[in-house]
């Protein structure tokens, strides 16, 4: 359990730092008043305990200017925070003429995202920075409700009819998208990621059909097929009864199980994939299955490429492409939380299979984070 | 409320009941205690009313074409029947207060009769509602001429509050006829409660006036919408 | 004068001796109880009921705070989990803070304060209580069943067309215990109106029957229009009658307007209440009249009033208009301010009063701290622009709970300990009360406030799971352990009055020294609550601080540092013949 204390939400749109100057004015004031009337309560309760010696002549019991005072005074402050409220909701509600229109359908339990040019996407919201975005909502089946809390922005979708809500995102980033207004079963489940681009990288994300504009390299093209044909199932961190670990494989001295001493090369990596039986490592029997005629060479260059880097650097824990993303998105040095690895996994998921279920998706989360968590970080 | 309680004589009011000081805190009591209950009522009418002008408002013509199916001639008849049932209650009430047994029983004989004449009414027109498939459910405007070119959709609405409000109304008319009739029970056989104590029957009236004033309401609501422009 | 039956035992004698014959001890038999009129023993009967109702109630809330010390959940499916929490909303909204205040406190003492033999209507209240239990039943029939999901607010269309739960027998329940409340608000309404004793003018009440009174008034007006809209979706289940079904051109939203316009009042029937008993336990424990009084029994009406005008507050982002939006916004701010007024005047009252913090009184002060808590964080919600980030968060749940548990129930457990020993003749121990007191208020702010921050953070309120954002899982776990100190707080009294009823040291009339109507009759009190009906021609807590203070200082100087504010028998005289020469 990371012992972090988050206080506050990013601040990710041009409504967040206008939201969060009264958030914090309300802070100030519900902390001044509770001060107040919690110091003269405690004040009073000591110095007029029964039997102290205080004054006690001249009791007050009615006072029409101390009752107006403090009625007028809060009465004011209120007004004063309600407008600012309202214009502040005003300014939510009323998008610019130029916003761009994202289209979003809500149903149990996914939300399905339309972007004007054609491109789809589900349970991921990617906009670009600094221009503002609308989004027209309506839901298919029960009210449910889209929420940003990054920008501070959150609406309910409706069945029925149409409704709307805006905002310009001001920082490049991943946040939490949520399903807001109960909706069944999966109602804590019908989340994802809103993903803020900077405009360059938007505008070639929605050219290329909502493609990662940076072309994948072949060691994370090796990752990505790696994690699709679950080659972690058998492959840990560590050697399991199903399977040898391939930590630091590349270029290392293996023992067969005819007692020979072979040296893991590419030639070797490859033929361990396609026809895993012709050499057998040491103590292990046919359990892998074949991949000569499942997968295309390459396929099989990709997969090596990633296999040659996974390795074990100083801090301890193996690193893999998914660390080294990691290591950028959360700051640290190569570690990473096993919680940070569930959102990560969380979102590669959804880019791998944008149409799963929220129960596929909380399956396979589980198997990675409990994968993640026996095995350490980055499968 | 008197500071000081009489001292009456047992026979001109009824029982006094043990919490009460005097027979005019009693009396006043119970009729302020009627009036509240009233009063409750109306909001939980007043709540189908709000809901009744909210989707007429929006589906004004298609409403129209759909309410041309009710039958304004019998809706009329229990409007006149109703109110003459208000006004022999009404009457019931006044005779009991002058100890009149024998009109107070007519009268609320012939109040019983208008209530049973509604419901009869009322049995009638629902039953040609269920012939024409107009109750909503799956067969809802599965004969389309009785929906007088409304929309489908929009019509069921109609009739959804349509059968609901009437339908409860109709609910409170039965218990009306329950009270009525354990009421003139009570009369006829002379039982002290009634006799001596005109409250009974006054709040039985209140009651029932509730009820006629909730179909004065309904009645042009649901069966006399004029033609939108 | 009304004819004082020759074969009545001897009532309560002016030196303060308990009479022998009380209402408990009357009549005997289960019969004598379960038909009874008598308001005292509806009171005790509700007393048991929503004790009961809130045990479930707690049970509920123990299961969701263990669920939710891990992002992807402990022992439950999301199935499971949904009901659950839905449970515990119907349960402790509809079976206990609606109706718990006023249907035992409110039963027990309004004929009481104001001078009267019981309620207007005592059959009508038995009713009542049937009524409540027999809805109960209905909606526990519905857990038992299988469960009812939706939380307590029933949205359409998913309650009315996507719940497969048992909504319908549950919304049945909840339409007959709202008959259960309206009748009692009826009753307070016609007893607060004709059954004053002579004297007791509407400025003589005490504020607890000016808050009972209010709140009738609200229950009166606002419960029928939630019972009919739970009834039409009852309906569309049921019957498929369209009235908020989308595909038939009808409004889900239109169900939220309806909904809201009576569970905004509903808090303050939850509300006022409670804050006719801080009254009577500021009052009397500080020995001085509360400030202001004229101030707090129009600020309760006013809630009770502008109450009304302001359930579009839960809907800004429903997709109402703008503009109805910014009018419930700006009436929400204004009804905000009649309760800073009483929190105000409540800690005014304390300046040159004569303070003793039985456990009472600590409810009491805990309860200004919380509500005002819970009430300025109500702002953050009210006010439109937060609102929008706020809502359906954490913040919410957090903020309601400080006004609910915070504010009503400790209302209420002040309530309970103050008037045990009127209600039930015995004494139970303070100093584990006191103790108590603080564990409710210490258990109560860890679990609760670490809400507000996974709220402002964005955890929305429903979830089951929340591995999509696991660095909540800290503030989660904080709740937990906060929750099992406050159920901790809530179980002890349980035994510890309970256990006064075995053993409990005899109450006498005004053990502490209060001032009101119930002081002045036996602990526990006779059937008919009084030999003569009294002529009222002290003004309301009639106390004066200089004189406080003598006696005070005098029973300090007879008792030593053993004093702790409590009247003995023997003082008690003298304290009334002090009152009796004003």
């Amino acid at each position: 359990m990371p012992f972090n204390f988050p206080l506050q939400p990013p601040r990710a749109s041009s409504f967040a730092d206008q939201h969060d100057a009264l958030f914090y004015t309300l802070c100030i004031l519900t902390v001044l008043f509770t001060a107040i009337v919690g110091f003269g309560v405690i004040f009073f309760a000591i110095k007029y305990k029964k039997g102290s010696p205080a004054d006690r002549s001249r009791p007050i019991y009615e006072d029409l200017r101390l009752e107006l005072t403090w009625t007028i005074i809060p009465l004011i402050m209120g007004l004063g925070i309600f407008y600012w409220g309202a214009s502040l909701f005003v300014t939510m509600r009323v998008p610019p003429k130029d916003a761009q229109e994202i289209y979003v359908i809500g149903k149990q339990w996914m939300w399905h995202v339309q972007h004007s040019n054609g491109v789809r996407e589900n349970n991921t919201l990617h906009v670009p920075v600094g221009k503002p975005v609308k989004l027209t909502m309506i839901s298919q089946d029960v009210i449910h409700a889209f929420y940003i809390p990054a920008f501070r922005a959150q609406m309910h979708v409706v069945p029925g009819r149409y409704t709307t809500m805006w905002f310009t995102a001001t920082q490049a980033g991943k946040y939490h998208l949520f399903c807001s207004m109960y909706c069944g079963t999966q109602h804590s489940e019908m989340g994802g990621t809103v993903v803020a681009l900077e405009p360059k990288e938007w505008a070639e994300w929605i050219a290329n059909g909502g493609q990662s504009t940076v072309p994948m390299t072949l060691e994370q093209s090796g990752q990505k097929l790696y994690n699709s044909l679950a080659c972690n199932n058998c492959h840990g961190v560590k050697d399991t009864v199903k399977g040898p670990s391939l930590m630091n494989i590349y270029n290392s001295r293996r023992r067969m199980s005819n007692g020979e001493t072979v040296l893991a090369d590419d030639a070797y990596l490859r033929e361990s994939i396609l026809r895993p039986h012709n050499r057998l490592t040491a103590g292990y029997g046919q359990e892998m299955p074949e991949y000569q005629g499942q997968i295309t060479e390459e396929d099989v260059i990709k997969l090596v490429a990633f296999m040659k880097n996974l390795g074990m650097p100083t801090t301890g824990l193996p690193v893999s492409g998914t660390d080294r993303e990691a290591a950028v998105t959360a700051g640290s040095k190569g570690s990473m939380s096993p919680l940070a690895t569930n959102a990560i996994q969380y979102q590669q998921f959804s880019e791998r299979q944008p149409d799963a279920t929220a129960t596929d998706r909380k399956k396979d989360l589980s198997v990675n984070a409990i994968a993640a968590q026996q095995g350490g970080a980055g499968n | 409320m008197a500071a000081i309680a009489h001292d009456h004589a047992h026979d001109d009011h009824g029982a006094l009941h043990h919490q009460f000081e005097n027979i005019e805190q009693q009396n006043d009591s119970y009729i302020v205690g009627m009036w509240t209950f009233l009063v409750t009522e109306v909001m939980f009418f007043g709540a189908l009313f709000f809901i009744y002008t909210l989707y007429r408002s929006m589906y004004q013509m298609d409403w129209y074409l759909a309410h041309e199916e009710l039958d304004v001639t019998l809706g009329g008849i229990n409007t006149v029947v109703l109110l003459i049932s208000s006004w022999t209650v009404a009457m019931a009430v006044r005779f009991a207060q002058l100890k009149n047994r024998k009109m107070v029983i007519l009268n609320l004989l012939v109040t019983l009769g208008c209530a049973f004449t509604f419901l009869v009414i009322k049995a009638f027109e629902y039953a040609a509602k269920f012939e024409h498939h107009l109750f909503p459910g799956p067969t809802f405007g599965s004969v389309p001429s009785h929906l007088n070119g409304a929309n489908s959709n929009y019509a069921q609405l109609f009739y959804g509050l349509y059968f609901g409000m009437t339908g409860l109304h109709a609910v409170h008319i039965l218990v009306g006829v329950l009270v009525i009739s354990a009421l003139t029970y009570l009369w006829v056989r002379k039982a002290d409660s009634v006799m001596k104590d005109y409250i009974p029957t006054e709040l039985v009236g209140l009651y029932w006036h509730f009820v006629d004033l909730v179909w004065i309401f309904l009645f042009p609501l649901m069966y006399l919408m004029p033609k939108p422009h | 004068m009304s004819a004082i039956p020759v074969d009545k035992p001897v009532a309560d004698l002016p030196n303060g001796h308990p009479a022998e014959t009380n209402y408990i001890n009357e009549f005997g038999g289960l019969k004598s109880w379960l038909l009874t009129g008598d308001h005292k023993r509806i009171a005790m009967l509700y007393l048991i009921s929503v004790t009961f109702f809130f045990f479930l109630g707690s049970v509920a809330a123990a299961l969701i705070r263990w669920e939710l010390t891990a992002p992807a959940g402990v022992v439950m499916e999301s199935d499971t989990y949904n009901k659950v929490f839905s449970s515990h909303g119907v349960l402790m909204v509809f079976t206990f803070l609606v109706v718990a205040i006023p249907a035992v406190f409110g039963n027990f003492f309004l004929p009481i304060m104001i001078g009267a033999r019981d309620m207007a209507f005592p059959r009508l209240n038995l009713l009542s209580w049937y009524l409540y239990v027999g809805g109960g039943i209905l909606i526990l029939l519905g857990m038992i069943n299988g469960g009812v999901d939706g939380g307590w607010t029933f949205y359409t269309p998913y309650s009315s067309m996507y719940s497969n739960s048992n909504v319908t027998l549950v919304l049945t329940g909840i339409f007959i215990v709202g008959f259960s409340s309206i009748t009692t608000g009826i009753n307070f309404i016609v007893t607060t109106h004709k059954m004053r004793a002579p004297g007791m003018t509407w400025f003589r009440l005490p504020l607890f029957v000016w808050a009972n009174y209010a709140t009738a008034v609200v229950i009166m007006l606002g419960t029928p229009v939630v019972a009919i809209t739970l009834l039409l979706v009852v309906f569309e289940r049921a019957f498929k009658l369209p009235i908020f079904n989308p595909e038939l051109g009808g409004d889900p939203v239109l169900f939220q307007h309806l909904f809201w316009f009576y569970s905004h009042p509903a808090v303050y029937i939850m509300i006022l209440p409670a804050f006719g008993i801080i009254s009577e336990l500021i009052s009397n424990f500080a020995r001085k009249r509360v400030f202001g009084y004229h101030f707090i029994a129009f600020s309760t009406l006013a809630i009770a009033g502008l109450g009304f005008l302001v359930w579009g507050h839960h809907m800004f982002i429903s997709s109402q208009s703008m503009y109805q939006g910014i009018v419930f916004s700006l009436i929400s701010f204004l009804v905000a301010v009649p309760s800073a007024i009483k929190v105000f005047n409540w800690t005014a009252t304390l300046y040159k009063a004569n303070i003793r913090l039985q456990s009472p009184m600590l409810y009491a002060l805990g309860f200004i701290g919380l509500f005002t808590v819970g009430g300025l964080t109500g702002l953050f919600l009210g006010s439109m622009g937060t609102d929008v980030h706020l809502t359906a968060t954490y913040f919410v749940v957090a903020h309601f709970h400080y006004v609910m548990v915070g504010g009503t129930m400790s209302a209420f457990l002040g309530g309970l300990h103050y008037w045990w020993p009127k209600m039930t003749g015995r004494l139970y121990p303070e100093s584990i009360a006191k103790v108590n007191a603080l564990i409710v208020f210490l258990g109560f702010n860890l679990t609760f406030f670490p809400q507000f921050i996974v709220g402002w953070l964005g955890m929305p309120r429903r979830y089951h799971y929340y591995y999509l954002a696991p660095e909540y899982q800290v503030y989660h776990v904080m709740s937990t352990l906060g929750s099992s100190f406050l159920g901790l707080g809530f179980i002890l009294p349980a035994f510890y009055l309970t256990k006064s009823l075995i053993n409990g040291r005899k109450a006498s009339a005004n053990p502490w020294g209060a001032h009101g109507l119930e002081w002045e009759i036996p602990s526990p009190p006779p059937t008919t609550n009084f030999l003569q009906i009294p002529i009222v021609l002290d003004e309301v807590y009639d106390f004066d601080p200089v004189t406080e203070y003598e006696l005070d200082r005098a029973q300090q100087a007879l008792e030593g540092h053993h004093y702790d504010g409590m009247m003995d028998q023997d003082d008690e005289s003298a304290h009334r013949v002090e009152q009796g020469e004003k």
